[in-house]
């Protein structure tokens, strides 16, 4: 297969179909779902998509400072590695979900990864 | 070469530039994050002329019908006039032609507009009651069947825009009111889709026209309106209401009332709680929730994790949200 990871795994399209069942399941995890409390759903949504189309390869703008900005609040109600892996743990379940191909959720789990410690502020 | 027009500025947008590019490098802030299609930050509407597709990706249908679109995957091909989400809108001229009572504290307010009034039924207006001071109503009317827009105004205690129209506003006064805004209201299309409407108190207002809208545009997939108060004495429109699920067999109505025991004909429990029994999965369904912000705020979340998807679900009746 030729391509990027984002052309591989179906670009916006996969984005669009991900971002409902990844957020159903974040909201669900009664692991962290506490950290969703009291936002904006059509915002947070529009974030959880931001996060999809990067972790899928896809074009995005964002750097590890702003990682680091947008989960500073988070990270001081306790944001921790534990919460971290619930949503690489939701994120996995995603893309099986949707018959990405265990290859192509590695390495989108590893674009996920990447951003651990500005997340938590580490 | 495309134009693109500002605040009344012209602004040459080159080959291959993007209208957010455009504006920025002149100095222009337009909001914006992720400049890849995704995040919405730099939501625009077009007031005249034609956006690319492309550029509307991703958005609510109802925010595609009104040209809202996106500034930074917007490559304009002709001219173009846009402006930011929450520039103030004009003010329009209107006169009052009746004022009656729907039940013991919530009045519906007719107006004749003095000019030519484009709206959406449940989209929302500002109703002035002097220079600076205004309350956003839901327009309960529908263009298409009804000559006057109508309003539904709850008496709030202390309310001064509320008590102001209950008591001493009268058929034949002029007041100014703003020009429709907002993106909950019915889009055409999917003809077949289940709509679920869930309303509190006045917030039966838009519900009652995004009915009709769609009754009218013959939308065949099942109209279930749930309408919820504390008891039958909350409630109204009714008798109406009833009589148009008569009519329609794809329409149903089901009035609430979370106090205690329900008479019968109506339904006993929080109207969210009723709603959600009745239709308890909600994929592939519209959903439009309007009335108590925090019983929208559940809402939307619950009706979410039935599976509506978040495109489908119509709440906030205020501005687009802006990340």
């Amino acid at each position: 297969m030729s391509g990027t990871l984002y052309e591989k795994i179906g670009g916006e399209a996969a984005v669009n179909a991900a971002v409902d069942i990844f957020y159903r399941k974040v909201l669900s995890d009664d692991r962290i779902n506490r950290f969703f409390e009291g936002v904006d759903m059509d915002r947070q949504a529009a974030k959880q998509k931001a996060f999809l189309t990067m972790a899928f390869g896809g074009p995005n703008n964002y750097t590890g400072e702003d990682m680091r900005r947008g989960h500073a609040h988070l990270v001081a109600k306790g944001l921790n590695d534990a919460h971290f892996d619930a949503v690489m743990e939701n994120l996995g379940a995603t893309l099986t979900e949707l018959n990405v191909p265990a290859e192509l959720i590695a390495q989108a789990a590893a674009i996920a990864e990447s951003t651990r410690n500005d997340v938590l502020g580490k | 070469m495309a134009i693109i027009t500002f605040e009344g500025q012209a602004y040459e947008c080159k080959e291959n530039e993007t209208v957010l590019d455009c504006l920025n490098a002149h100095g222009v802030p337009v909001p914006s994050s992720c400049k890849a299609g995704v995040c919405q930050t730099c939501l625009m509407r077009a007031m005249k002329g034609e956006v690319p597709e492309e550029s509307q990706k991703g958005l609510k249908s109802t925010l595609v019908e009104q040209n809202y679109f996106l500034a930074c995957s917007c490559q304009p091909v002709e001219d173009i006039e846009v402006s930011l989400p929450e520039t103030e809108v004009g003010k329009i001229p209107a006169t009052v032609i009746g004022i009656e009572p729907l039940n013991s504290d919530i009045v519906c307010v007719r107006l004749y507009p003095g000019r030519d009034f484009e709206y959406r039924a449940g989209q929302y207006i500002n109703f002035f009651k002097d220079e600076s001071v205004s309350r956003s109503y839901s327009l309960a009317s529908v263009a298409g069947l009804d000559d006057c827009i109508k309003l539904h105004v709850r008496k709030i205690p202390q309310g001064r825009v509320s008590t102001w129209i209950h008591e001493s506003l009268f058929p034949g006064d002029t007041v100014e009111i703003s020009e429709a805004a907002g993106d909950c209201f019915y889009v055409p299309g999917n003809p077949e889709q289940g709509l679920l409407l869930v309303g509190t108190g006045s917030g039966l207002a838009p519900l009652y026209g995004i009915v009709r809208d769609a009754l009218m545009a013959g939308h065949a997939g099942p109209i279930r309106l749930y309408h919820g108060s504390l008891n039958v004495e909350g409630l109204y429109l009714i008798s109406e209401l009833r009589q148009l699920a008569r009519e329609y067999d794809n329409f149903s109505y089901i009035p609430c009332v979370s106090g205690g025991e329900a008479p019968d004909g109506f339904a006993a429990g929080i109207v969210l709680d009723v709603a959600l029994k009745e239709t308890p999965k909600l994929s592939g369904w519209r959903v439009y929730l309007c009335g108590n912000p925090d019983m929208v705020n559940a809402a939307r979340k619950k009706t979410f994790l039935a599976g509506a998807s978040m495109k489908d679900i119509y709440a906030d009746p205020f501005v687009p949200s802006r990340p």
